[in-house]
C-alpha cells in the first residue's frame, strides 16, 4: 500500500494531490529560503494564522449568496485577502509604532486565528455550517478531496513554483544583500513584497494540504536543512527544494497510504526527520563533524603539551594525555618516555623555541602570524630558513622528524 | 442579569479568564521589550505533545499528569530551541520554527495514533480550550461566595490560575530591579553583578509556568494573545516601566471581560441564539485594544522618549 503510495498508483486524485504536494513543498522550500536568509522565517507564520477568519468569512459570505459555501477557489480567495491584510498589519505595526516586528507577528498571528475561531464557532451554528468540514483547514485533509479540488491544488502548487523560479535572481540578491542591491538599482521594497506575495501564495495553496498551523513548516524547516550542507545561496536554493520536495512527496503519498491520519503532520515529520540527519551528519557544519574536529584538536593539543612536558623533564598527571602519549608509543605506562618519545619530545621543544626566535623577529613578521601552538614550523618556513634559525639558536644539525 | 444566573455560569469562567490573562501580561511585558515575544507562541505548540505524552503514560486526562506533560514538553521545546540554535548556527526565530512545528506535528499524530475517544481530548481543545464549561454547578447566588460547602465545588482551575498569577507576580516583584536592568541593558546588568543568563531562563520558564496552566482552561490562542497584545498596546502608552506593566494588567482585564461578555451575550443581544467561542472574542478584543492604542496611543511611534516624570 505505501509502496504503491509512493509510486503514485493510488488513484487519480491521490496522485494528482501528491504531486501537487510535492510542487508545493519544493515551491515552499525555494520561497522559504529567501525568508530564513533575510531572517523573517516566522513572518510566515503570522500569515498562515491569518488566514482563518478569510476562510470563515468567505464560507459565509458564499452561503449568503446561496451557495453551498465549500468552492475551494472561493475559500482560497477570502485566506489570501485576509492573510494580504494580516501582512500588511504586521509590517505596519513594525515599521511604523515602536512595536519590533516579533511582537508585531505575535499579534496579528493570535488575534487573527482567535477572531477566526469565533466566527468558525458562528459557522458552527448555521444551518448549512455542519458540514462546511473547515476545521480540515486547520490541519490539512487530502484525503476524499474532490477531482476539482486536487486540480486547483496542483495546478496552483506549480504556478508558484513557476514564479518562485522566474524571481529568484533578484531575490537572492536582495535577500542576500539589500544595500548592494538597492545600489545596482533595484527596487528592494518591491522585491520584498514579491517575496511576501510568494510566500502568500504557498501559504494559501497549502492551506487544504497541509493545514494553516503547520505549513510554516514548509517554509521553514527545507531552508534550515539545506543550509546544513552548502555555504552557497543558490546550493541551498536548490537543496532547500529537494528537501522540501521530497518531504511533502513522501508525506502526501504515506498519507494517501494511511487515510486516517491528517495529512499535514505527516509531511512536517518527514522534513524534520530530513533536518535531524542533516543537523547531526552534515559535513561541515554537522554535530558529528564537529564533534571531530572538536577531538582532533584536543588530541593535537594535548599530544604537544605532553611533548613538551617530556622534554623539559616534568611528570605528566593528566590522563588523557597519558593516553595518547601512550597510544603513539611515546610513553610506557608508568609515564617515562621511549626513545622515539624522547626524539618526538626534543623536536617538540626545538621547534618551540625555533618559533619564538621566530616570533620576535620583525623579520619574520608574516610567518610568525601562523603561530598558534598548533601549526607544524615546517608547513611556514623553508628548510633555509630553518637552518638560519637554527644556526642562531647555536645548534648544528637540527633535529628532524 | 442577576446574581442567581450570574454567580453559577459566568463568575468562575470571568474569573479565571481574567487570572490567565494578566498572568500572561505581567511576564510577556519584559519578552516583548526582550524581543521574545514569540515564545509565548512556541510554547504553547509545544503544550499539545506534552499532554498527548502523560496521557499516554497515564492513562487519564487528569490535571496533574496533563500539567506535567505540558511542562516537560515545554522545558525539551526550550532545550531543542537553543540546541538547535547552538549547534547548527540557526538563527533563533527559524529555530524555534523548526522545533515548535515538529513537535506540534508529532503531537497531532499521535493523539490520531491513538485511542483517546473516551477522554475529551482534542486538537481543537488544546487550541481554544474550553472557558464556557467552567460551570460552578452548587452556586446559588452572591451568597455562595460565603458558604464553604458550595467554594468546595469551585472548578478546579479557578484557584489553580490564582495560584498561578500570585506565583507570576511574586517572581516579578521578587526579581524586579535585576528583570528590569537585564531588560533594558544586559551589559550593565551583567557589569552591576546580575546573572543576566540564568535570570532570562527564569523569566522563560515563569512564562512557560503561566502559559501551561492557563492552557488548560482557555486554549492556547488567548495565551499567545495575552502575552503579547496586552504588553504591547501597553508600550504605546508610557515610556515607564512601571505605567506600562500597570496598563497592560489593566488592558488585559479589560480584553478578559468584555471578550467573555461579548461572547456569552453579544449573540444574544443581536438576536443569534448560540454564543461564540469566549476564547476567541478575548483575543480578538485584545487585538481590537491593541489597534486603538497604535493608532492614537501618547507614545506609539519609535524614538518617542519623552521626556520621563
Amino acid at each position: 500500500m505505501i509502496f504503491d503510495a509512493l509510486s503514485l498508483q493510488l488513484g487519480y486524485n491521490a496522485t494528482l494531490v501528491t504531486i501537487g504536494a510535492t510542487l508545493l513543498g519544493m515551491a515552499g522550500g525555494v520561497g522559504g529560503t529567501f525568508l530564513f536568509l533575510r531572517k523573517r522565517a516566522l513572518v510566515s507564520d503570522a500569515i498562515s494564522h491569518a488566514t482563518l477568519p478569510g476562510v470563515a468569512l468567505a464560507f459565509m459570505v458564499m452561503v449568503a449568496l446561496g451557495g453551498d459555501g465549500r468552492s475551494l477557489t472561493g475559500l482560497l480567495a477570502g485566506a489570501a485577502l485576509s492573510a494580504a491584510a494580516g501582512l500588511l498589519i504586521v509590517s505596519w505595526l513594525s515599521t511604523r509604532t515602536r512595536l519590533a516586528e516579533d511582537a508585531a507577528i505575535g499579534s496579528v498571528l493570535s488575534v487573527f486565528f482567535g477572531f477566526g475561531i469565533v466566527l468558525l464557532t458562528i459557522i458552527q451554528t448555521m444551518n448549512t455550517g455542519r458540514q462546511a468540514g473547515l476545521e480540515s483547514f486547520l490541519l490539512g485533509a487530502t484525503a476524499g478531496m474532490l477531482r476539482s479540488e486536487a486540480f486547483i491544488i496542483a495546478i496552483s502548487a506549480a504556478l508558484t513554483l513557476v514564479l518562485v523560479l522566474v524571481l529568484r535572481r533578484p531575490l537572492t540578491l536582495a535577500s542576500f544583500d539589500p544595500e548592494y542591491a538597492t545600489a545596482t538599482g533595484q527596487n528592494v521594497t518591491r522585491t520584498d513584497l514579491a517575496m511576501m506575495g510568494i510566500v502568500l501564495a504557498v501559504t494559501v495553496v497549502g492551506l487544504k494540504i497541509v493545514g494553516l498551523i503547520l505549513i510554516v513548516a514548509l517554509l521553514i524547516i527545507p531552508p534550515v536543512t539545506a543550509r546544513f550542507w552548502t555555504e552557497r545561496t543558490d546550493h541551498v536554493l536548490m537543496l532547500s527544494a529537494l528537501f522540501g520536495g521530497l518531504a511533502a512527496y513522501g508525506g502526501a503519498a504515506l498519507s494517501a497510504a494511511l487515510p486516517d491520519l491528517p495529512t499535514g503532520p505527516i509531511i512536517v515529520l518527514v522534513g524534520f526527520g530530513f533536518f535531524v540527519v542533516s543537523l547531526l551528519f552534515a559535513p561541515g557544519r554537522g554535530v558529528v563533524s564537529a564533534l571531530l574536529r572538536h577531538r582532533r584538536f584536543q588530541r593535537q593539543v594535548h599530544l604537544r603539551q605532553g611533548l613538551l612536558a617530556l622534554a623539559q623533564g616534568q611528570p605528566i598527571f593528566e590522563r588523557l594525555t597519558l593516553r595518547l602519549l601512550q597510544a603513539e608509543g611515546w610513553v610506557r605506562p608508568d609515564g617515562v618516555a621511549t626513545r622515539q618519545g624522547q626524539l618526538r619530545a626534543a623536536k617538540a621543544l626545538r621547534d618551540e623555541d625555533r618559533w619564538q626566535l621566530v616570533r620576535h623577529d620583525p623579520a619574520y613578521e608574516a610567518a610568525a602570524l601562523h603561530y598558534d601552538g598548533l601549526t607544524a614550523i615546517e608547513s611556514v618556513l623553508t628548510s633555509d630558513q630553518l637552518d638560519a634559525l637554527d644556526a642562531r639558536l647555536g645548534v648544528k644539525g637540527g633535529v628532524r622528524p | 442579569m442577576n446574581g442567581e444566573e450570574f454567580v453559577p455560569l459566568s463568575l468562575v469562567p470571568m474569573l479565571t479568564g481574567i487570572f490567565v490573562a494578566v498572568a500572561c501580561a505581567l511576564p510577556g511585558n519584559f519578552l516583548v521589550l526582550r524581543r521574545q515575544a514569540l515564545i509565548g507562541d512556541a510554547i504553547s505548540h509545544v503544550v499539545l505533545p506534552g499532554i498527548v505524552v502523560a496521557f499516554l503514560l497515564t492513562g487519564r486526562a487528569t490535571t496533574w499528569p496533563m500539567l506535567l506533560g505540558a511542562a516537560g514538553a515545554a522545558v525539551v521545546a526550550v532545550i531543542a530551541i537553543e540546541a538547535v540554535r547552538r549547534l547548527g548556527r540557526i538563527e533563533s526565530g527559524a529555530a524555534m520554527g523548526v522545533i515548535f512545528t515538529a513537535m506540534f506535528a508529532g503531537g497531532v499524530l499521535l493523539l490520531e495514533l491513538s485511542d483517546t475517544s473516551n477522554v475529551h481530548l482534542d486538537v481543537e481543545h488544546a487550541l481554544y480550550g474550553n472557558l464556557e464549561s467552567l460551570i460552578w454547578l452548587d452556586a446559588l447566588g452572591w451568597s455562595s461566595l460565603w458558604d464553604a460547602q458550595a467554594l468546595a465545588t469551585v472548578p478546579v482551575e479557578l484557584p489553580r490560575m490564582a495560584l498561578t498569577l500570585l506565583f507570576v507576580a511574586g517572581f516579578i516583584a521578587v526579581f524586579w530591579r535585576p528583570l528590569k536592568i537585564s531588560t533594558f541593558d544586559e551589559g550593565f546588568a551583567r557589569t552591576v553583578g546580575v546573572a543576566t543568563a540564568p535570570l532570562g531562563l527564569g523569566l522563560v520558564i515563569v512564562a512557560s509556568i503561566a502559559a501551561v496552566a492557563a492552557f488548560d482552561a482557555v486554549g492556547s490562542i488567548i495565551v499567545i494573545a495575552m502575552f503579547i497584545c496586552p504588553p504591547a498596546a501597553a508600550r504605546m502608552m508610557t515610556n515607564r516601566l512601571e505605567r506600562q506593566i500597570a496598563w497592560s494588567v489593566a488592558f488585559a482585564t479589560l480584553a478578559a471581560v468584555l471578550g467573555y461578555v461579548l461572547a456569552g451575550y453579544g449573540p444574544l443581544w443581536i438576536g443569534a441564539r448560540d454564543s461564540v467561542s469566549a476564547a476567541g472574542m478575548i483575543a480578538t478584543i485584545s487585538g481590537v485594544i491593541l489597534a486603538i492604542a497604535a493608532r492614537l496611543g501618547p507614545h506609539r511611534l519609535r524614538g518617542s522618549a519623552a521626556p520621563v516624570g
